[in-house]
């Protein structure tokens, strides 16, 4: 009998042992990781990644919420983290595990904290703005004096309206851009107060006939070939426009900037779903990723900033000192997280958002 | 004779064939239907999974209609709805104008030549749809192909806005769908008794006359059959209004995505897509009442 127990439990046990070696599957953003990470990772572990990637957070989510993804790593930007937290979709990570949690900008977890309270269930890995990326010379052709640097070029009707033929874009996120506009007026952008959604609509309603589309990745492609030429986009996507840009050597030159009246200021972050085959794979993952090096690889590659302070003096110097990358004291204390709306909020501006695309 | 043949399969080798459509559409129909329905009762949760159960821990039932009341009654819903319905019934009108002519050609070319033209019709099936719509957004680009070459002709100055309109998403769906028009009008066309037109001029009938009195109401069948195999997987497009489609082009397939990804509201997004079924079920459930009282 004895015997038996002893039998059955190491059949149980084996795979589960085997696995903390075997395979760890992540799901990560497209374009976001450094050439040979994961490779690095593979052989200095012996572990396999299943390495796969996905362009918009409401696609992980419903993966997340019908649940049995599979996935052992899943990076969630803030406000979509924040509630599925609240949904029971991970567990908490294990710090004991992670040697090179100390690496990380104590600075950073306090403002990610907004999202995750105490740091319990993520791991962050990238940040970023939401603001503007345009083409200089079609910008200076229309407007000599154009408020560069500031939302007025979006959000100012008489200014937007003369860049509508080369082609403007906003993202389609509307909890982002809503809360922009919110800022922009002067309002709370977690405000759920109507008057100022009505405001806020209005604003974006009188843009709305100047704008070519509303989309969150064919910017970036437009933006390289110069088919569009102001695009409300994610930093690190602009400047992979720019980039992209720069090898097409088609005369494009794509910049990008933080708007002075402030903007949102995300974060993606690694978390482990409650139901990952192989935890430990995840944890020993991200705990390679937080390596300071590592880290700095793949900013270099990226050139979205990463919270891993020891990474930092690692990281090129063009793009550290980049303030649009990297931004300084004083622009990020305007900067704000875009908080997980409620549901009732989430369906009101979603409402509002089918409306201010379609025109109605 | 006949009459005295047994059939070849016997009471319960023919039970069998049937039931296999049948099983069929019980699984990969009516099951899931069954699941949306049940999901379109419920209010949407923060949780996993992002609905609320139908029963309460007392098992007291808890489902309500209140998400039909919502898509019924909201404007943004029905524009959807008409807008899918505006889309749907022009391209189905597009592809039989320009999928008649087509499969009649076929039907009256050449036997040799049938083949290869029917052939030229599925080819291309063999590249990914994505793809084939794909490359359509380097057609019709500002900087596009069009654009380009009929500036450099000197035909026009400044590119024609094509892209991200209504007229972009037309043309994706007439050219994603003209195939599905063209198959089954060739089947019926290609099996007409082309003896009864000949018969038709024979007795001093003009060609277009009997065109319209013969060759048409002969081919209905083909023609219904084409358009239900453009109009419903049109109404319900996502991807090619998507991809071509601007801010303002509203389509029921647009909007149910909004409602699932965005609001994360998966009550509301089942209920809409019941409503949709609902919709292009009913016509054809009339359609076919209609045609059978005409049978008998």
């Amino acid at each position: 009998m004895k015997q038996a127990v002893v039998t059955a439990a190491a059949l149980v046990l084996l795979p589960l042992a085997a696995q903390a070696e075997g395979t760890v599957n992540m799901y990560n953003w497209s374009d976001y990781i450094a050439d040979d990470t994961i490779a690095n990772f593979e052989q200095a572990s012996g572990m396999k990644v299943n390495y796969d990637v996905f362009d918009s957070n409401e696609v992980l989510e419903a993966k997340l919420l019908a649940g049995g993804t599979g996935y052992d790593i899943v990076v969630p930007s803030g406000s979509f983290l924040e509630r599925q937290i609240q949904a029971g979709v991970f567990q908490e990570i294990d710090k004991s595990k992670l040697s090179n949690y100390g690496n990380l900008s104590a600075e950073i977890l306090a403002k990610v904290a907004a999202h995750d309270p105490g740091n319990k269930y993520a791991v962050p890995y990238a940040w970023g703005t939401t603001g503007i990326g345009y083409n200089a010379k079609l910008i200076n052709e229309r407007m000599a004096d154009a408020p560069i640097g500031s939302w007025d070029m979006v959000f100012k009707p008489e200014v937007v309206s003369k860049f509508a033929d080369c082609g403007v874009t906003i993202l389609d996120a509307p909890s982002e851009v809503i809360e922009a506009a919110l800022k922009y007026l002067g309002h709370d952008p977690d405000t759920d107060d109507k008057a100022a959604h009505d405001e806020a609509q209005a604003l974006l309603e009188s843009v709305r006939p100047h704008v070519r589309y509303f989309h969150s990745s064919q910017y970036i492609n437009d933006l390289a070939n110069g088919e569009v030429c102001l695009s409300v986009g994610w930093s690190g996507d602009v400047f992979i426009a720019q980039a992209r840009a720069e090898e097409a050597e088609q005369g494009v030159e794509i910049d990008y900037y933080i708007p002075k009246e402030g903007t949102v200021l995300w974060f993606d972050l690694m978390a482990v779903p409650a139901d990952a085959p192989n935890a430990a794979g995840a944890h020993a993952l991200i705990d390679f990723m937080l390596q300071p090096q590592v880290a700095a690889d793949i900013t270099n590659y990226v050139w979205y900033a990463n919270a891993n302070e020891a990474s930092w003096p690692l990281v090129d110097k063009d793009v550290f000192e980049n303030p649009s990358i990297f931004p300084d004291e004083a622009t990020l204390a305007n900067l704000f997280p875009d908080k997980a709306d409620s549901a009732r909020l989430t369906r009101t501006r979603t409402r509002m958002w089918t409306k201010i695309k379609a025109g109605l | 004779m006949a009459g005295r043949r047994r059939p070849l399969t016997g009471g319960a080798g023919k039970g069998a064939v049937t039931a296999i459509p049948y099983a069929w559409l019980l699984l990969f129909f009516l099951a899931p239907f069954a699941i949306v329905f049940r999901i379109s009762l419920s209010e949407p949760l923060i949780a996993q999974p992002p609905y609320s159960p139908l029963f309460g821990a007392d098992g007291s039932y808890q489902g309500s209609f209140f998400n039909y009341d919502l898509v019924l009654t909201d404007e943004i819903y029905r524009l959807a709805f008409l807008g899918s319905l505006e889309v749907a019934a022009s391209s189905t009108l597009f592809c039989l104008l320009i999928g008649f002519p087509m499969a009649y050609g076929i039907a009256r070319a050449d036997a040799k030549w049938r083949l290869v033209l029917l052939l030229l019709v599925v080819l291309p099936f063999w590249t990914s749809f994505l793809l084939r719509v794909y490359a359509w957004i380097g057609l019709l680009n500002d900087t596009g192909l069009i654009n380009t070459v009929l500036q450099d002709i000197g035909l026009i100055a400044d590119p024609i806005r094509m892209m991200q309109t209504q007229f972009s998403v037309q043309v994706g769906i007439v050219y994603t769908y003209l195939p599905f028009m063209i198959l089954p009008l060739y089947a019926t066309l290609e099996r007409l008794d082309w003896s009864l037109v000949e018969a038709a001029q024979d007795l001093g009938c003009s060609a277009t006359k009997a065109f319209w009195k013969i060759t048409v109401p002969l081919s209905l069948p083909g023609i219904v059959a084409g358009s239900m195999l453009v109009f419903i997987p049109a109404m319900g497009e996502f991807v090619i209004p998507a991809l071509l489609g601007g801010p303002d082009t509203l389509m029921a397939g647009r909007i149910l995505w909004d409602e699932f990804f965005s609001n994360r509201d998966w009550t509301l997004a089942s209920t809409i897509a019941i409503v949709l079924l609902a919709l292009l079920v009913v016509p054809i459930v009339i359609f076919q009442a209609a045609q059978q009282r005409e049978n008998r």
